[in-house]
Protein backbone atom coordinates (compact mmCIF):
# COMPACT_ATOMS: atom_id res chain seq x y z
CA UNK A 1 0.00 0.00 0.00
CA UNK A 2 2.79 2.43 0.68
CA UNK A 3 4.72 1.10 -2.38
CA UNK A 4 1.82 2.17 -4.19
CA UNK A 5 1.04 5.35 -2.47
CA UNK A 6 5.02 6.58 -2.72
CA UNK A 7 4.20 5.53 -6.35
CA UNK A 8 1.88 7.44 -6.98
CA UNK A 9 3.32 10.59 -5.10
CA UNK A 10 6.31 9.81 -7.74
CA UNK A 11 4.30 9.80 -10.50
CA UNK A 12 2.44 13.38 -9.57
CA UNK A 13 5.37 15.17 -8.87
CA UNK A 14 7.11 13.95 -12.24
CA UNK A 15 3.54 14.85 -13.86
CA UNK A 16 3.76 18.32 -12.29
CA UNK A 17 7.23 19.16 -13.19
CA UNK A 18 5.74 19.07 -16.55
CA UNK A 19 2.70 21.22 -15.79
CA UNK A 20 5.15 23.98 -14.87
CA UNK A 21 6.90 23.84 -17.72
CA UNK A 22 3.32 23.83 -19.79
CA UNK A 23 2.20 26.63 -18.41
CA UNK A 24 5.49 28.55 -19.26
CA UNK A 25 4.19 27.54 -22.96
CA UNK A 26 0.56 28.18 -22.34
CA UNK A 27 1.87 32.02 -21.59
CA UNK A 28 3.67 32.06 -24.94
CA UNK A 29 1.24 30.40 -26.86
CA UNK A 30 -2.12 30.05 -25.54
CA UNK A 31 -1.77 34.07 -24.32
CA UNK A 32 0.49 35.68 -26.70
CA UNK A 33 0.10 33.21 -30.34
CA UNK A 34 4.43 32.87 -30.09
CA UNK A 35 5.36 29.54 -31.57
CA UNK A 36 8.10 28.10 -29.81
CA UNK A 37 9.36 24.85 -30.86
CA UNK A 38 12.45 25.28 -28.74
CA UNK A 39 10.95 24.47 -25.46
CA UNK A 40 13.43 21.16 -24.61
CA UNK A 41 16.32 23.73 -25.10
CA UNK A 42 14.68 26.23 -22.31
CA UNK A 43 13.91 23.31 -20.06
CA UNK A 44 17.72 21.98 -20.19
CA UNK A 45 19.34 25.45 -19.65
CA UNK A 46 17.20 25.60 -16.11
CA UNK A 47 17.88 21.95 -15.57
CA UNK A 48 21.53 22.66 -16.07
CA UNK A 49 22.20 26.19 -14.51
CA UNK A 50 20.77 25.29 -11.56
CA UNK A 51 22.47 21.46 -11.50
CA UNK A 52 25.78 23.64 -12.02
CA UNK A 53 24.76 26.30 -9.08
CA UNK A 54 23.61 23.55 -6.10
CA UNK A 55 25.65 20.96 -6.89
CA UNK A 56 29.10 20.52 -4.69
CA UNK A 57 32.43 21.21 -6.52
CA UNK A 58 33.39 18.31 -8.80
CA UNK A 59 36.92 18.15 -10.00
CA UNK A 60 37.79 19.02 -13.72
CA UNK A 61 34.67 20.57 -14.18
CA UNK A 62 33.58 24.42 -13.80
CA UNK A 63 30.67 25.05 -10.86
CA UNK A 64 29.60 22.71 -8.31
CA UNK A 65 28.92 26.09 -6.37
CA UNK A 66 26.74 24.45 -3.62
CA UNK A 67 24.09 26.92 -3.57
CA UNK A 68 20.69 26.02 -1.67
CA UNK A 69 17.87 24.43 -4.08
CA UNK A 70 15.92 27.70 -3.81
CA UNK A 71 18.58 29.69 -5.26
CA UNK A 72 19.45 27.21 -8.48
CA UNK A 73 15.78 27.11 -9.34
CA UNK A 74 15.25 31.13 -9.45
CA UNK A 75 18.63 30.92 -11.43
CA UNK A 76 18.01 28.56 -13.98
CA UNK A 77 14.25 30.27 -14.33
CA UNK A 78 16.30 33.49 -15.14
CA UNK A 79 18.95 31.77 -17.11
CA UNK A 80 15.94 30.36 -19.27
CA UNK A 81 13.82 33.63 -18.97
CA UNK A 82 17.38 35.63 -20.27
CA UNK A 83 17.49 33.46 -23.57
CA UNK A 84 14.17 33.84 -24.09
CA UNK A 85 14.29 37.46 -24.10
CA UNK A 86 17.54 37.58 -26.44
CA UNK A 87 15.97 35.21 -28.65
CA UNK A 88 12.90 36.60 -28.79
CA UNK A 89 14.73 40.75 -29.06
CA UNK A 90 16.54 39.06 -32.16
CA UNK A 91 13.38 37.80 -34.12
CA UNK A 92 10.39 39.39 -32.79
CA UNK A 93 10.33 41.93 -35.01
CA UNK A 94 10.65 39.52 -37.99
CA UNK A 95 7.89 37.27 -39.35
CA UNK A 96 6.03 34.98 -36.99
CA UNK A 97 7.98 32.16 -38.84
CA UNK A 98 10.94 33.33 -37.35
CA UNK A 99 10.71 32.68 -33.91
CA UNK A 100 9.66 29.16 -34.70
CA UNK A 101 12.81 28.43 -36.58
CA UNK A 102 14.97 30.30 -33.94
CA UNK A 103 14.20 28.74 -31.07
CA UNK A 104 14.39 25.10 -33.20
CA UNK A 105 17.50 26.03 -33.47
CA UNK A 106 18.29 26.93 -30.34
CA UNK A 107 17.15 23.99 -28.78
CA UNK A 108 19.20 22.04 -31.00
CA UNK A 109 22.44 24.47 -30.57
CA UNK A 110 22.04 23.90 -26.73
CA UNK A 111 21.86 20.30 -26.76
CA UNK A 112 24.58 20.10 -28.61
CA UNK A 113 26.81 22.02 -26.43
CA UNK A 114 25.76 20.33 -23.37
CA UNK A 115 26.93 17.28 -25.16
CA UNK A 116 30.21 18.91 -26.06
CA UNK A 117 31.12 21.62 -23.35
CA UNK A 118 32.20 18.93 -21.28
CA UNK A 119 34.00 21.32 -18.67
CA UNK A 120 31.16 22.82 -18.05
CA UNK A 121 28.05 19.99 -18.53
CA UNK A 122 29.74 17.12 -18.03
CA UNK A 123 29.36 16.09 -21.25
CA UNK A 124 27.51 12.39 -22.68
CA UNK A 125 27.48 11.85 -19.04
CA UNK A 126 25.91 14.68 -17.44
CA UNK A 127 25.91 15.97 -14.10
CA UNK A 128 24.55 13.72 -11.14
CA UNK A 129 24.32 13.82 -7.72
CA UNK A 130 21.73 17.10 -7.63
CA UNK A 131 20.33 18.06 -4.42
CA UNK A 132 17.57 16.61 -3.94
CA UNK A 133 14.78 18.71 -1.66
CA UNK A 134 14.22 17.19 1.92
CA UNK A 135 16.91 14.99 1.41
CA UNK A 136 17.53 14.18 4.87
CA UNK A 137 14.29 12.49 4.37
CA UNK A 138 15.44 10.01 1.81
CA UNK A 139 15.44 7.24 4.60
CA UNK A 140 11.81 7.45 4.52
CA UNK A 141 10.71 7.14 1.17
CA UNK A 142 7.10 7.67 1.52
CA UNK A 143 7.84 11.13 3.61
CA UNK A 144 10.23 11.42 0.78
CA UNK A 145 7.57 11.67 -2.00
CA UNK A 146 4.80 13.67 0.27
CA UNK A 147 7.42 16.14 0.97
CA UNK A 148 8.66 16.46 -2.54
CA UNK A 149 4.99 15.99 -4.03
CA UNK A 150 4.37 18.92 -1.43
CA UNK A 151 6.67 21.42 -3.12
CA UNK A 152 5.85 20.58 -6.72
CA UNK A 153 2.08 21.03 -5.73
CA UNK A 154 3.11 25.00 -4.37
CA UNK A 155 5.51 25.40 -6.76
CA UNK A 156 2.69 24.36 -9.56
CA UNK A 157 0.20 26.22 -7.57
CA UNK A 158 2.12 29.85 -7.21
CA UNK A 159 3.00 29.47 -10.88
CA UNK A 160 -0.79 28.76 -11.81
CA UNK A 161 -1.73 31.68 -9.56
CA UNK A 162 0.70 34.19 -10.76
CA UNK A 163 -0.04 33.35 -14.71
CA UNK A 164 -3.39 33.40 -14.22
CA UNK A 165 -3.34 36.76 -12.63
CA UNK A 166 -1.29 38.15 -15.01
CA UNK A 167 -3.31 37.17 -17.67
CA UNK A 168 -6.47 38.73 -16.02
CA UNK A 169 -5.03 41.71 -15.81
CA UNK A 170 -4.89 44.15 -18.30
CA UNK A 171 -1.39 43.47 -19.71
CA UNK A 172 -3.44 40.14 -20.42
CA UNK A 173 -5.74 41.91 -22.12
CA UNK A 174 -3.62 43.89 -24.33
CA UNK A 175 -1.90 40.50 -25.23
CA UNK A 176 -5.35 39.51 -26.15
CA UNK A 177 -6.13 42.69 -28.19
CA UNK A 178 -2.62 42.22 -30.31
CA UNK A 179 -3.70 38.02 -30.77
CA UNK A 180 -7.04 39.96 -32.24
CA UNK A 181 -5.97 42.07 -34.18
CA UNK A 182 -2.31 43.90 -34.11
CA UNK A 183 -2.92 46.82 -36.45
CA UNK A 184 -5.70 47.79 -34.18
CA UNK A 185 -4.09 47.43 -31.13
CA UNK A 186 -0.90 49.38 -32.37
CA UNK A 187 -3.28 51.96 -33.42
CA UNK A 188 -4.47 52.07 -29.63
CA UNK A 189 -1.04 52.69 -28.52
CA UNK A 190 0.07 48.78 -27.66
CA UNK A 191 3.64 48.26 -28.44
CA UNK A 192 3.33 44.96 -29.99
CA UNK A 193 6.91 43.89 -30.10
CA UNK A 194 7.34 44.76 -26.40
CA UNK A 195 4.42 42.62 -25.17
CA UNK A 196 5.28 39.52 -26.78
CA UNK A 197 9.29 39.54 -25.67
CA UNK A 198 7.95 40.13 -22.15
CA UNK A 199 5.24 36.80 -22.57
CA UNK A 200 8.11 35.02 -24.32
CA UNK A 201 10.30 35.91 -21.43
CA UNK A 202 8.27 35.07 -18.84
CA UNK A 203 7.06 31.84 -20.47
CA UNK A 204 10.50 30.91 -20.45
CA UNK A 205 11.46 31.32 -16.72
CA UNK A 206 8.58 29.54 -15.91
CA UNK A 207 10.14 26.93 -17.90
CA UNK A 208 13.64 27.13 -16.81
CA UNK A 209 11.61 26.89 -13.38
CA UNK A 210 10.03 23.33 -14.34
CA UNK A 211 13.21 22.53 -15.70
CA UNK A 212 15.06 22.77 -12.73
CA UNK A 213 12.51 21.47 -10.51
CA UNK A 214 12.70 18.48 -12.70
CA UNK A 215 16.54 18.15 -12.55
CA UNK A 216 16.42 18.05 -8.44
CA UNK A 217 13.63 16.01 -8.59
CA UNK A 218 15.42 12.89 -10.90
CA UNK A 219 18.62 14.05 -9.04
CA UNK A 220 20.65 13.61 -12.10
CA UNK A 221 20.69 15.10 -15.90
CA UNK A 222 22.17 14.49 -19.05
CA UNK A 223 21.72 15.90 -22.76
CA UNK A 224 19.96 13.16 -23.74
CA UNK A 225 16.38 14.49 -21.62
CA UNK A 226 16.44 17.48 -23.58
CA UNK A 227 15.62 15.82 -27.00
CA UNK A 228 13.17 17.22 -29.43
CA UNK A 229 10.81 14.90 -27.89
CA UNK A 230 10.73 16.71 -24.89
CA UNK A 231 8.81 19.50 -26.72
CA UNK A 232 6.75 17.36 -28.66
CA UNK A 233 4.94 16.15 -25.31
CA UNK A 234 4.84 19.65 -24.22
CA UNK A 235 3.19 20.63 -27.13
CA UNK A 236 0.86 17.92 -26.86
CA UNK A 237 -0.19 18.25 -23.71
CA UNK A 238 -0.61 21.65 -24.01
CA UNK A 239 -3.01 20.97 -27.04
CA UNK A 240 -5.12 18.03 -25.24
CA UNK A 241 -5.90 20.09 -22.08
CA UNK A 242 -6.50 23.43 -23.72
CA UNK A 243 -4.19 26.13 -25.52
CA UNK A 244 -5.39 29.58 -23.92
CA UNK A 245 -6.77 28.02 -20.27
CA UNK A 246 -3.66 27.44 -16.96
CA UNK A 247 -5.70 24.68 -15.77
CA UNK A 248 -5.74 22.79 -19.13
CA UNK A 249 -2.07 23.19 -19.44
CA UNK A 250 -1.53 21.26 -15.68
CA UNK A 251 -4.44 18.80 -16.59
CA UNK A 252 -2.82 17.71 -20.01
CA UNK A 253 0.63 17.70 -18.54
CA UNK A 254 -0.63 14.71 -16.28
CA UNK A 255 -2.90 13.28 -18.16
CA UNK A 256 0.14 12.98 -21.12
CA UNK A 257 2.44 12.08 -18.70
CA UNK A 258 0.10 9.56 -17.15
CA UNK A 259 -0.16 8.03 -20.45
CA UNK A 260 3.14 7.87 -21.20
CA UNK A 261 4.30 6.62 -17.80
CA UNK A 262 1.53 3.76 -18.12
CA UNK A 263 2.39 3.00 -21.97
CA UNK A 264 6.12 2.67 -20.82
CA UNK A 265 4.92 -0.01 -18.35
CA UNK A 266 2.77 -1.80 -20.70
CA UNK A 267 6.35 -1.77 -22.93
CA UNK A 268 8.64 -3.33 -20.61
CA UNK A 269 5.38 -5.96 -19.20
CA UNK A 270 4.69 -7.09 -22.93
CA UNK A 271 8.24 -7.19 -24.69
CA UNK A 272 11.21 -9.00 -24.16
CA UNK A 273 14.12 -7.31 -22.87
CA UNK A 274 15.64 -7.47 -26.73
CA UNK A 275 13.47 -5.98 -28.04
CA UNK A 276 11.76 -3.19 -25.41
CA UNK A 277 14.38 -0.36 -27.47
CA UNK A 278 12.21 -0.38 -30.22
CA UNK A 279 8.90 -0.87 -28.74
CA UNK A 280 9.38 2.05 -27.35
CA UNK A 281 8.84 4.12 -30.28
CA UNK A 282 4.71 2.44 -29.90
CA UNK A 283 4.74 5.27 -26.76
CA UNK A 284 5.13 8.15 -29.21
CA UNK A 285 2.52 6.58 -31.53
CA UNK A 286 0.08 6.07 -28.80
CA UNK A 287 0.54 9.98 -28.19
CA UNK A 288 0.44 10.65 -31.79
CA UNK A 289 -3.10 9.08 -31.77
CA UNK A 290 -4.22 10.75 -28.11
CA UNK A 291 -3.20 14.34 -30.25
CA UNK A 292 -5.24 13.58 -32.95
CA UNK A 293 -8.00 12.03 -31.08
CA UNK A 294 -8.78 15.35 -28.95
CA UNK A 295 -8.11 17.65 -32.02
CA UNK A 296 -10.93 15.76 -34.28
CA UNK A 297 -13.07 15.91 -31.17
CA UNK A 298 -12.47 18.60 -29.06
CA UNK A 299 -10.00 20.78 -31.33
CA UNK A 300 -10.09 23.54 -28.38
CA UNK A 301 -8.55 20.80 -26.11
CA UNK A 302 -10.79 19.44 -22.90
CA UNK A 303 -10.65 22.53 -21.13
CA UNK A 304 -10.06 24.91 -24.37
CA UNK A 305 -10.59 28.78 -23.84
CA UNK A 306 -12.44 29.75 -26.98
CA UNK A 307 -10.77 31.22 -30.01
CA UNK A 308 -7.21 30.93 -29.06
CA UNK A 309 -5.80 27.72 -30.46
CA UNK A 310 -7.08 28.97 -33.89
CA UNK A 311 -6.33 32.77 -34.33
CA UNK A 312 -3.57 32.38 -36.45
CA UNK A 313 -5.29 30.19 -38.70
CA UNK A 314 -8.32 33.08 -38.65
CA UNK A 315 -5.44 35.95 -39.12
CA UNK A 316 -4.63 33.91 -42.13
CA UNK A 317 -8.20 33.14 -43.30
CA UNK A 318 -8.49 37.03 -42.82
CA UNK A 319 -5.54 37.72 -44.90
CA UNK A 320 -6.53 35.42 -47.80
CA UNK A 321 -10.21 36.52 -47.74
CA UNK A 322 -8.63 40.37 -48.17
CA UNK A 323 -6.04 39.73 -51.40
CA UNK A 324 -9.33 37.72 -52.76
CA UNK A 325 -11.77 40.91 -51.89
CA UNK A 326 -8.77 43.60 -53.47
CA UNK A 327 -7.98 41.21 -56.35
CA UNK A 328 -11.77 41.49 -57.08
CA UNK A 329 -11.33 45.32 -56.66
CA UNK A 330 -8.16 45.37 -59.19
CA UNK A 331 -10.20 43.51 -61.96
CA UNK A 332 -13.60 45.23 -61.34
CA UNK B 1 -5.25 83.79 -43.19
CA UNK B 2 -5.39 84.38 -39.12
CA UNK B 3 -4.65 81.40 -37.82
CA UNK B 4 -0.48 81.57 -37.48
CA UNK B 5 1.88 78.60 -37.24
CA UNK B 6 1.11 78.09 -33.25
CA UNK B 7 -2.38 77.17 -33.77
CA UNK B 8 -1.12 73.85 -36.29
CA UNK B 9 -1.76 71.17 -34.28
CA UNK B 10 -1.17 68.55 -37.07
CA UNK B 11 1.22 69.18 -40.08
CA UNK B 12 1.95 67.45 -43.49
CA UNK B 13 4.96 68.60 -45.00
CA UNK B 14 5.62 67.09 -49.13
CA UNK B 15 4.46 63.91 -47.67
CA UNK B 16 5.14 61.17 -50.57
CA UNK B 17 4.96 57.45 -50.60
CA UNK B 18 5.04 55.14 -53.48
CA UNK B 19 4.06 51.53 -53.78
CA UNK B 20 6.35 49.67 -56.17
CA UNK B 21 7.15 52.53 -57.81
CA UNK B 22 3.44 53.95 -58.25
CA UNK B 23 3.22 56.97 -56.24
CA UNK B 24 -0.12 56.94 -53.98
CA UNK B 25 0.74 59.76 -52.61
CA UNK B 26 3.40 62.42 -54.52
CA UNK B 27 4.26 65.88 -52.28
CA UNK B 28 1.19 66.57 -50.27
CA UNK B 29 0.96 69.39 -47.53
CA UNK B 30 -1.02 69.80 -45.10
CA UNK B 31 -2.37 71.65 -42.25
CA UNK B 32 -4.76 70.82 -39.50
CA UNK B 33 -5.59 73.85 -37.08
CA UNK B 34 -6.35 73.12 -33.58
CA UNK B 35 -10.19 72.98 -32.61
CA UNK B 36 -10.58 72.96 -36.79
CA UNK B 37 -12.41 70.35 -38.34
CA UNK B 38 -11.02 69.51 -41.90
CA UNK B 39 -12.36 67.24 -44.25
CA UNK B 40 -10.50 65.61 -46.84
CA UNK B 41 -12.22 64.32 -49.90
CA UNK B 42 -11.03 62.90 -53.07
CA UNK B 43 -12.24 60.35 -55.83
CA UNK B 44 -11.39 56.52 -55.21
CA UNK B 45 -7.62 55.99 -55.37
CA UNK B 46 -7.02 59.74 -54.51
CA UNK B 47 -4.47 58.28 -52.13
CA UNK B 48 -6.62 59.33 -49.00
CA UNK B 49 -6.03 56.54 -46.93
CA UNK B 50 -2.98 56.12 -48.00
CA UNK B 51 -2.28 59.85 -46.45
CA UNK B 52 -4.25 58.81 -43.61
CA UNK B 53 -2.06 55.37 -42.46
CA UNK B 54 1.23 58.19 -43.16
CA UNK B 55 -0.14 60.34 -40.28
CA UNK B 56 -1.36 57.90 -38.11
CA UNK B 57 2.09 55.87 -38.13
CA UNK B 58 1.37 52.83 -39.63
CA UNK B 59 2.71 53.53 -42.91
CA UNK B 60 6.36 54.94 -43.39
CA UNK B 61 6.35 57.95 -45.51
CA UNK B 62 9.05 57.45 -48.87
CA UNK B 63 9.34 61.08 -47.94
CA UNK B 64 8.35 64.12 -46.05
CA UNK B 65 7.66 65.03 -42.07
CA UNK B 66 4.96 64.64 -40.12
CA UNK B 67 4.77 67.48 -37.23
CA UNK B 68 2.42 66.57 -34.34
CA UNK B 69 2.14 69.36 -31.63
CA UNK B 70 5.20 71.28 -33.13
CA UNK B 71 7.35 67.73 -32.16
CA UNK B 72 8.61 65.79 -35.25
CA UNK B 73 6.81 62.66 -35.05
CA UNK B 74 7.79 61.04 -38.93
CA UNK B 75 9.84 58.28 -37.59
CA UNK B 76 7.48 56.91 -34.78
CA UNK B 77 5.32 54.01 -35.36
CA UNK B 78 1.47 53.67 -35.11
CA UNK B 79 1.88 52.95 -31.43
CA UNK B 80 3.58 55.96 -30.21
CA UNK B 81 1.31 58.35 -31.96
CA UNK B 82 -1.80 58.25 -29.26
CA UNK B 83 0.44 58.76 -26.42
CA UNK B 84 1.36 61.86 -28.52
CA UNK B 85 -2.45 62.73 -28.61
CA UNK B 86 -3.31 61.62 -32.18
CA UNK B 87 -5.92 58.82 -32.35
CA UNK B 88 -7.25 57.18 -36.04
CA UNK B 89 -10.32 55.17 -36.69
CA UNK B 90 -10.12 52.64 -39.81
CA UNK B 91 -11.85 52.60 -42.92
CA UNK B 92 -13.30 49.22 -42.47
CA UNK B 93 -13.50 49.16 -38.26
CA UNK B 94 -11.22 46.84 -36.55
CA UNK B 95 -12.52 45.85 -33.15
CA UNK B 96 -11.10 42.98 -31.30
CA UNK B 97 -13.55 40.49 -31.95
CA UNK B 98 -13.93 38.07 -29.27
CA UNK B 99 -13.66 40.81 -26.18
CA UNK B 100 -16.47 42.01 -24.91
CA UNK B 101 -17.16 46.22 -26.14
CA UNK B 102 -16.40 47.18 -22.61
CA UNK B 103 -12.70 45.35 -22.46
CA UNK B 104 -12.56 46.96 -26.30
CA UNK B 105 -13.01 50.17 -24.93
CA UNK B 106 -10.72 49.23 -21.95
CA UNK B 107 -7.70 48.75 -24.70
CA UNK B 108 -8.15 52.77 -24.91
CA UNK B 109 -6.68 53.75 -21.63
CA UNK B 110 -3.24 54.80 -21.83
CA UNK B 111 0.21 54.25 -19.14
CA UNK B 112 -2.37 52.07 -16.60
CA UNK B 113 -0.49 50.56 -14.07
CA UNK B 114 -1.81 47.29 -14.90
CA UNK B 115 -0.39 47.21 -18.47
CA UNK B 116 2.74 46.76 -17.05
CA UNK B 117 4.11 43.51 -16.09
CA UNK B 118 5.57 44.77 -12.83
CA UNK B 119 2.55 47.08 -12.09
CA UNK B 120 0.29 43.92 -12.61
CA UNK B 121 2.39 41.52 -10.21
CA UNK B 122 3.98 44.35 -7.79
CA UNK B 123 1.69 47.58 -7.05
CA UNK B 124 -1.62 45.99 -7.16
CA UNK B 125 -3.11 49.00 -5.61
CA UNK B 126 -2.34 50.96 -8.14
CA UNK B 127 -3.30 48.54 -10.99
CA UNK B 128 -6.74 48.17 -9.31
CA UNK B 129 -7.50 51.93 -8.85
CA UNK B 130 -6.31 52.89 -11.95
CA UNK B 131 -8.45 49.65 -14.11
CA UNK B 132 -11.16 50.95 -11.60
CA UNK B 133 -11.04 54.15 -13.04
CA UNK B 134 -10.76 53.27 -16.84
CA UNK B 135 -13.76 51.19 -16.14
CA UNK B 136 -15.99 54.10 -15.04
CA UNK B 137 -14.18 56.05 -17.83
CA UNK B 138 -14.85 53.54 -20.22
CA UNK B 139 -18.65 53.27 -18.73
CA UNK B 140 -19.27 56.86 -19.39
CA UNK B 141 -18.18 56.65 -22.75
CA UNK B 142 -20.55 53.65 -24.05
CA UNK B 143 -23.15 55.87 -22.61
CA UNK B 144 -21.92 58.90 -24.48
CA UNK B 145 -21.55 56.43 -27.60
CA UNK B 146 -24.94 54.78 -27.35
CA UNK B 147 -23.78 51.46 -26.46
CA UNK B 148 -24.49 51.05 -22.82
CA UNK B 149 -27.02 47.93 -23.11
CA UNK B 150 -24.62 45.89 -25.28
CA UNK B 151 -21.54 46.25 -23.00
CA UNK B 152 -20.80 42.89 -21.79
CA UNK B 153 -21.32 41.26 -25.45
CA UNK B 154 -18.33 40.23 -28.11
CA UNK B 155 -17.62 42.96 -30.56
CA UNK B 156 -17.95 40.59 -33.05
CA UNK B 157 -22.14 40.80 -32.75
CA UNK B 158 -22.41 44.70 -33.18
CA UNK B 159 -23.61 45.89 -36.63
CA UNK B 160 -21.40 47.98 -38.68
CA UNK B 161 -22.53 51.33 -37.76
CA UNK B 162 -22.09 49.69 -33.85
CA UNK B 163 -18.81 49.29 -34.54
CA UNK B 164 -17.76 52.60 -35.74
CA UNK B 165 -19.04 54.28 -32.74
CA UNK B 166 -17.15 51.37 -30.68
CA UNK B 167 -14.19 53.02 -32.13
CA UNK B 168 -14.82 55.95 -31.22
CA UNK B 169 -15.15 55.16 -27.84
CA UNK B 170 -11.81 53.47 -27.71
CA UNK B 171 -10.24 56.46 -28.99
CA UNK B 172 -11.94 58.44 -26.56
CA UNK B 173 -10.30 57.11 -23.64
CA UNK B 174 -7.29 57.79 -24.23
CA UNK B 175 -8.16 61.64 -24.57
CA UNK B 176 -6.97 62.41 -27.60
CA UNK B 177 -6.27 66.14 -28.98
CA UNK B 178 -6.66 64.77 -32.96
CA UNK B 179 -8.90 62.38 -34.26
CA UNK B 180 -8.27 60.97 -37.62
CA UNK B 181 -11.71 59.75 -38.95
CA UNK B 182 -11.21 57.74 -41.62
CA UNK B 183 -15.22 57.50 -43.41
CA UNK B 184 -16.80 57.00 -40.31
CA UNK B 185 -20.48 57.46 -42.41
CA UNK B 186 -19.53 54.78 -44.65
CA UNK B 187 -21.95 51.70 -44.60
CA UNK B 188 -23.82 53.25 -41.68
CA UNK B 189 -27.64 53.42 -41.59
CA UNK B 190 -29.39 57.19 -41.77
CA UNK B 191 -30.92 56.98 -38.61
CA UNK B 192 -27.14 56.54 -36.84
CA UNK B 193 -25.54 58.41 -39.25
CA UNK B 194 -26.95 61.19 -37.58
CA UNK B 195 -26.47 59.87 -34.31
CA UNK B 196 -22.70 59.76 -35.00
CA UNK B 197 -22.74 62.95 -36.93
CA UNK B 198 -23.96 64.25 -33.44
CA UNK B 199 -21.36 62.74 -31.44
CA UNK B 200 -18.59 64.07 -33.88
CA UNK B 201 -19.79 67.55 -33.60
CA UNK B 202 -19.76 67.14 -29.94
CA UNK B 203 -16.14 66.10 -29.68
CA UNK B 204 -15.19 68.94 -31.72
CA UNK B 205 -17.07 71.24 -29.64
CA UNK B 206 -14.71 69.64 -26.55
CA UNK B 207 -11.66 71.10 -28.66
CA UNK B 208 -10.84 68.23 -30.04
CA UNK B 209 -9.08 68.65 -33.91
CA UNK B 210 -10.31 66.71 -36.16
CA UNK B 211 -9.25 65.42 -40.05
CA UNK B 212 -12.36 63.49 -41.41
CA UNK B 213 -11.88 61.30 -44.88
CA UNK B 214 -15.73 61.44 -46.00
CA UNK B 215 -17.69 60.47 -49.34
CA UNK B 216 -20.81 61.56 -48.01
CA UNK B 217 -20.11 65.57 -49.28
CA UNK B 218 -23.45 66.14 -47.35
CA UNK B 219 -22.62 65.31 -44.22
CA UNK B 220 -18.93 67.30 -45.16
CA UNK B 221 -20.44 70.20 -45.64
CA UNK B 222 -22.37 70.49 -42.49
CA UNK B 223 -19.51 69.11 -40.19
CA UNK B 224 -16.51 70.99 -42.10
CA UNK B 225 -15.72 74.90 -42.61
CA UNK B 226 -12.25 73.67 -45.19
CA UNK B 227 -12.08 71.16 -46.64
CA UNK B 228 -8.90 69.63 -49.00
CA UNK B 229 -9.35 67.66 -52.30
CA UNK B 230 -7.07 65.14 -53.13
CA UNK B 231 -6.54 63.87 -56.80
CA UNK B 232 -3.72 61.57 -57.85
CA UNK B 233 -1.65 61.80 -54.41
CA UNK B 234 -1.52 65.75 -54.74
CA UNK B 235 -3.47 68.55 -53.33
CA UNK B 236 -6.09 69.71 -55.70
CA UNK B 237 -7.78 72.25 -54.15
CA UNK B 238 -9.09 73.32 -50.74
CA UNK B 239 -11.29 75.97 -49.31
CA UNK B 240 -15.38 75.83 -48.16
CA UNK B 241 -17.09 73.08 -48.89
CA UNK B 242 -20.08 74.84 -51.08
CA UNK B 243 -16.96 76.42 -53.10
CA UNK B 244 -14.91 73.13 -53.48
CA UNK B 245 -18.18 71.40 -55.03
CA UNK B 246 -18.62 73.91 -57.55
CA UNK B 247 -14.58 73.99 -58.72
CA UNK B 248 -14.38 72.95 -62.05
CA UNK B 249 -11.05 71.25 -60.92
CA UNK B 250 -12.96 68.96 -58.82
CA UNK B 251 -16.39 68.01 -60.55
CA UNK B 252 -13.63 67.29 -63.50
CA UNK B 253 -11.62 65.27 -60.92
CA UNK B 254 -14.84 63.51 -59.78
CA UNK B 255 -16.02 62.46 -63.15
CA UNK B 256 -13.61 63.39 -65.77
CA UNK B 257 -11.99 60.32 -66.28
CA UNK B 258 -15.81 58.64 -66.95
CA UNK B 259 -16.90 61.42 -68.71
Amino acid sequence: MIDLLSYGAFFLTMALTYAVICLGLNLQWGQAGLFNVGVAGFVAVGAYVSAILTTPPVDGRIGGFGLPPLAGWLGGGLGAGLLCFLLGALTLRLRADYLAIATFGAAVVIQLALLNLEGLTGGPFGIGFIPRPFGGLAGEPGLFAAANLGVLILLVLACYLVLQHLTRSPWGRVLRALREDEEAARALGKDPVAYRLQAFAIGGFVMGLGGAAQAHFIGFIAPDNYLPTLTFQVWTMLIIGGSGNMRGAILGAVLVWALWAVSGSAVSALFPSGQQARAASLQLVLIGVALSAVLLLRPRGLLGEAGTLRSPLRRADRRDTAKISQGQKTNA
Amino acid sequence: MGQGEADTVLEARDLARSFQGVAAVGGMSLRLSRGEMLGLIGPNGAGKTTMFNMLAGSLPPSSGRILLDGRDVTAEGAERRLARGLGRSFQIPRPFPEMTVLENVLCGAQDQSGERVLGALFRPGQSRRDEDAAVEKARHLTDFLMLSHLENEPARILSGGQRKLLELARLMMADPQVLLLDEPAAGVNPSLLEDIMERIVALNGQGVSILLIEHNMDMVARLCSRVVVMALGRELAQGAPEAVIRDPEVVRAYLGDAA
